[in-house]
């Protein structure tokens, strides 16, 4: 690895930006003018001498923070290591947003540098840098401990706080290094100090030098498709690279339609090369023109990779508002994409005790552990065995603001055929392609109420604006699906239940469904309203008196039942049950227009 | 210190992935061309991220017409070299109204010649993503600023309020009256950019290399006469200079540094060895602290 990252942690009081100052400064990373500016600018209440370097200076970029004396955002600052490799330092606010910075931060770091003030010991924000870091994968923790000059009995108090943080590692599964330091004067922060005799291990700059990186924990070769470009007589294949690499004529695995194909030519910049290993952006040209996409992955041959749709999941929550439990979110991995549905909150924990909390509203900043549900199967990993597969965001898709970063713990797969997965297509789904949320009106109320004109009206009315509608009247549907039914208690009970179920597949389908049907019985439609969610079902009851009702009798039945040819007509010879709790009462009587217009504003939440 | 060739290549994998995903993901990107080195080097990698096929993106420059007689020479030459689709917008109202980098004062001079024509450019052409060569080394608020960085309507940049960015899975995604500025260099730093110039073979701007050049001196600075508009006082010596330019802008505000480094590795000499940072010869940076943080919440690049 030719290019380390590392965010630190910990507040200004701590002597943070004091320390990477000094790291700065002392591997001459810092243009001189800039120190220049650190020795004449200083911050109110300042008590630097005049003409020494305030190193804080060095690394707070923003005038709010210049002001308020704290570091807001994450700042990053390259620095050379003495053996040659890059150091790129992500500087974490110590505040306020602190969750978000340090996610952003750790997300690309394999090294935490976390402050603690000797004067004030372990603390609430000393247990949650350490749980983030954790969680987010870091690779090595080093835990500075500045102001070793300011305690009595430096190594006694060295060895109790080493002492503390070491058991914090312990319960989080890591093994912290523990660093003595004066950031003020520099001891222990590039080279070994005289100052701590007693202390054996190395200084912040040799421990950072010191790690080598680990390898990518991946035996197989993937690459993920940003682009496919063409030409008259090319078409390229572009990604980077992940895993142990690919070779000219290797046989390749489009995930997930499982096509196969070989790699014909590759490309690094405008060169023809042999070989492409992990981590080099480069063009395959494949043969034979199998289809291929951007959000695609090509596996080598041998890959038992496989695809999931469901995930267990850390979650940090970065979004404005809460998390909402069957809200469709969108869900990105590098360049795979697919909405995602949140099923359940299995945990949500203290990020300060690690402990689970007793509720399960996940709020900014929160950490939770929960169950999500793909619409589209992909390639992933446990987090702790790939970073690079076991990442991922999620979109709001309203405000198309990352509201969340995901660690994958447990890949669910069925270990069925992966291509086949890709029919797979949920509710949410069908419903993202027609553009609007499926929905069912259930329009009861007397026979001549107006129950199918207002059908009528509403289903052209949602047509001639793109929405997807059916209509399902009790008069018709006795000619077919129920024409074994008749009127008895019994019978009616069933047609209601039948004309329930198809339109909750109608539903699914992702329609808007109008259901016309007389359903005289509360319990009956009390029975049909526990098939959907409250948002998915409104019962409308078209409340139109007996009297208009039976002047209108468009179907002759209210002068046959006035006759005795047929019984049980619901008004006469039936009761009829009205809705206790309807979403809406229509007025039979009213024009048309505006009983749309109330109906339509039943489709708007 | 030297930069090796496997932090460059690292560099360079990194930045050519970022291209790819502006062009896999925007509806209609564009590369903001400055002319200067970092340009350059932004040029190259785009080359070599859609190799065999061609950049799939026009280059804007925003044209101040106070731009060095050589800059412009240098911009029609790599683009006629390179087969480029070349956009030049200048603001003709600004231009009407006499505004110049001498008497308008240079903060109005560069809202109105720069920040603002490049929104209106931006407009003009529905562009939804500007990729640009700024890199976090050059100056404290763009160590802050994300590498795709989010544009509210109107350009504007809140820098308290930036989208999070999460390993390298960027949200690129954009509301209708959003735009995307977009850093391929961000990790880069001015060594690596030479270094990496050096390695490449990367054709860079004349005003780069040391040669006598007619200047007059400005404060503790000196500047270049490069032609006759520039308002010479009574007392006005205009001299030859050996100098070059770390940086290019436009030529009343940007100021040479005395030098003899005629090669790349005479520069890479110098850069190692002088430790200025480079933007010290923008006037327009140093006219008031934190400059830069405002100009980019208003949309300057």
């Amino acid at each position: 690895m030719s290019i380390l990252r590392l965010m630190t942690c910990g507040s200004v009081d701590d002597g943070k930006s004091t320390l990477i100052g000094r790291l700065l400064v002392e591997t001459e990373s810092v243009p001189s003018d800039t120190i220049e500016g650190a020795r004449s600018i200083r911050r109110t209440g300042s008590t630097i001498a005049p003409g020494e370097i305030d190193f804080s200076l060095l690394t707070d970029g923003l005038e709010a923070e210049r002001e308020q004396g704290i570091t807001i955002d994450v700042a990053y600052r390259s620095m050379a290591l003495p053996d040659g490799r890059r150091l790129i330092i992500a500087d974490t606010p110590g505040h306020e947003q602190y969750t978000r910075n340090m996610v952003v931060a750790a997300s690309r770091s394999e090294i935490a540098l976390l402050l603690l003030d000797a004067t004030r010991g372990v603390r609430t924000q000393t247990h949650r840098h350490l749980t983030i870091c954790a969680l987010m994968g870091i690779e090595k923790i080093i835990v500075a401990i500045n102001k070793m000059d300011l305690v009595d009995n430096q190594e006694f108090t060295f060895s109790e706080l080493a002492s503390q943080v070491m058991d914090i590692g312990k319960r989080l599964g890591f093994l912290p290094t523990v660093i003595p330091i004066i950031a003020l004067t520099g001891a222990n922060v590039v080279s070994k100090s005289e100052d701590f005799g007693w202390y054996g291990g190395a200084s912040v700059l040799e421990s950072i030098q010191n790690w080598n990186g680990s390898q990518p924990d991946l035996d197989s070769s993937f690459l993920p498709v940003q682009l496919v470009s063409r030409t008259q007589d090319f078409r390229g294949v572009s990604g980077t690279v992940v895993g142990r690499g690919f070779s000219l004529g290797d046989e390749v695995r489009v995930l997930p339609t499982a096509q196969k194909g070989t790699i014909r030519k590759i490309y690094a910049g405008v060169k023809e090369v042999h070989h492409a290993g992990n981590g080099e952006a480069v063009t395959f040209e494949i043969f034979p023109e199998i289809d291929i996409s951007r959000g695609q992955v090509l596996a080598d041959v041998g890959s038992t990779a496989i695809l999931s749709r469901n995930l267990v999941a850390n979650l940090v929550w970065l979004g404005e508002r809460d998390l909402a439990i069957g809200h469709s979110y969108l869900l990105q991995s590098g360049v795979m994409q697919s909405p995602v549905e949140l099923r359940a909150v299995r945990n949500v924990i203290d990020v300060e005790s690690g402990d689970f909390l007793q509720h399960r509203e996940v709020a900014k900043n929160a950490i939770a552990e929960v169950e999500l549900v793909l619409t589209f199967p992909l390639l992933f990993t446990n987090y702790r065995a790939s970073r690079e597969f076991g990442n991922f965001i999620l979109i709001d898709r309203e405000t198309l603001q990352t509201v969340a970063a995901g660690m994958v713990n447990e890949t669910q797969t069925k270990s069925e055929n992966v291509s086949r997965q890709n029919y797979e297509v949920t509710r949410s789904e069908r419903s993202r392609l027609k553009g609007h949320q499926p929905h069912v009106i259930w329009l009861t109320g007397l026979s001549g109420s107006g129950k199918s004109t207002i059908a009528d009206a509403l289903e052209k009315s949602l047509s001639s604006d793109g929405v997807h509608t059916y209509v399902l009247d009790g008069d018709n549907l006795r000619l077919g699906l129920n024409q074994d039914l008749g009127f008895s208690r019994e019978d009616r009970r069933e047609n209601v239940r039948r004309v329930g179920e198809v339109a909750k597949l109608m539903m699914d389908a992702g329609l808007v469904v109008i259901v016309a049907l007389v359903s005289p019985f509360a319990e009956d439609r009390t029975a049909v309203k526990s098939l959907f969610a409250v948002n998915e079902f409104s019962e409308v009851w078209v409340n139109t008196p007996v009297a208009v009702c039976q002047e209108r009798d468009p179907k002759g039945l209210y002068k046959r039942a006035t006759k005795g040819e047929i019984s049980n007509l619901t008004g006469i010879g039936q009761e009829y049950e009205p809705p206790k709790e309807p979403a809406l009462v229509l007025d039979g009587t009213m024009d048309l227009d505006s009983n749309i217009f109330l109906l339509r504003g039943l489709l708007l939440t | 210190m030297r930069v090796s060739p496997e932090i460059l290549r690292s560099l360079e994998n990194e930045s050519i992935e970022i291209l790819r995903e502006c062009a896999g993901t925007f509806r209609k990107p564009v590369i903001l061309y400055s002319i200067g080195k970092d340009s350059s080097v932004l040029l190259h990698l785009a080359k070599k991220a859609f190799f065999p096929a061609p950049i799939p993106f026009p280059l804007l420059h925003i044209d101040t017409t106070w731009k060095f007689r050589e800059m412009i020479q240098f911009r029609d030459e790599v683009v006629a070299e390179n087969d480029l689709d070349l956009i030049v917008h200048t603001n003709q109202r600004g231009v009407k109204a006499g505004v110049n980098p001498f008497t308008t004062g240079i903060s109005e001079y560069t809202r109105i010649m720069k920040t603002v024509a490049l929104r209106d450019a931006l407009d003009i052409h529905g562009f939804d993503a500007a990729i640009g060569g700024s890199r976090r080394d050059e100056e404290r608020s763009r160590a802050k600023e994300r590498i795709f960085s989010v544009r509210e309507s109107g350009h504007l940049w809140d820098p308290r309020n930036q989208r999070p960015e999460l390993w390298r899975t960027y949200n690129t995604k954009l509301l209708p009256d959003q735009s995307m500025r977009v850093f391929p260099l961000s990790d880069w730093t001015e060594s690596d950019v030479w270094f990496y110039i050096q390695q490449e073979g990367i054709k860079v701007n004349p005003l780069y290399f040391a040669k006598p050049r007619p200047v007059v001196a400005r404060g503790h600075q000196w500047i270049m006469v490069d032609d006759e508009r520039f308002p010479l006082a009574a007392q006005d010596a205009v001299e030859l200079r050996e100098i070059r330019f770390r940086t290019l802008g436009c030529y009343p505000l940007t100021a040479g540094v005395e030098s003899s480094a005629r090669t790349i590795s005479e520069i890479l000499d110098e850069v190692l060895e002088v430790r200025l940072s480079e933007r010290a010869t923008r006037l327009i940076d140093g006219e008031k602290e934190d400059s830069m943080e405002k100009k980019k919440s208003e949309g300057y690049f």
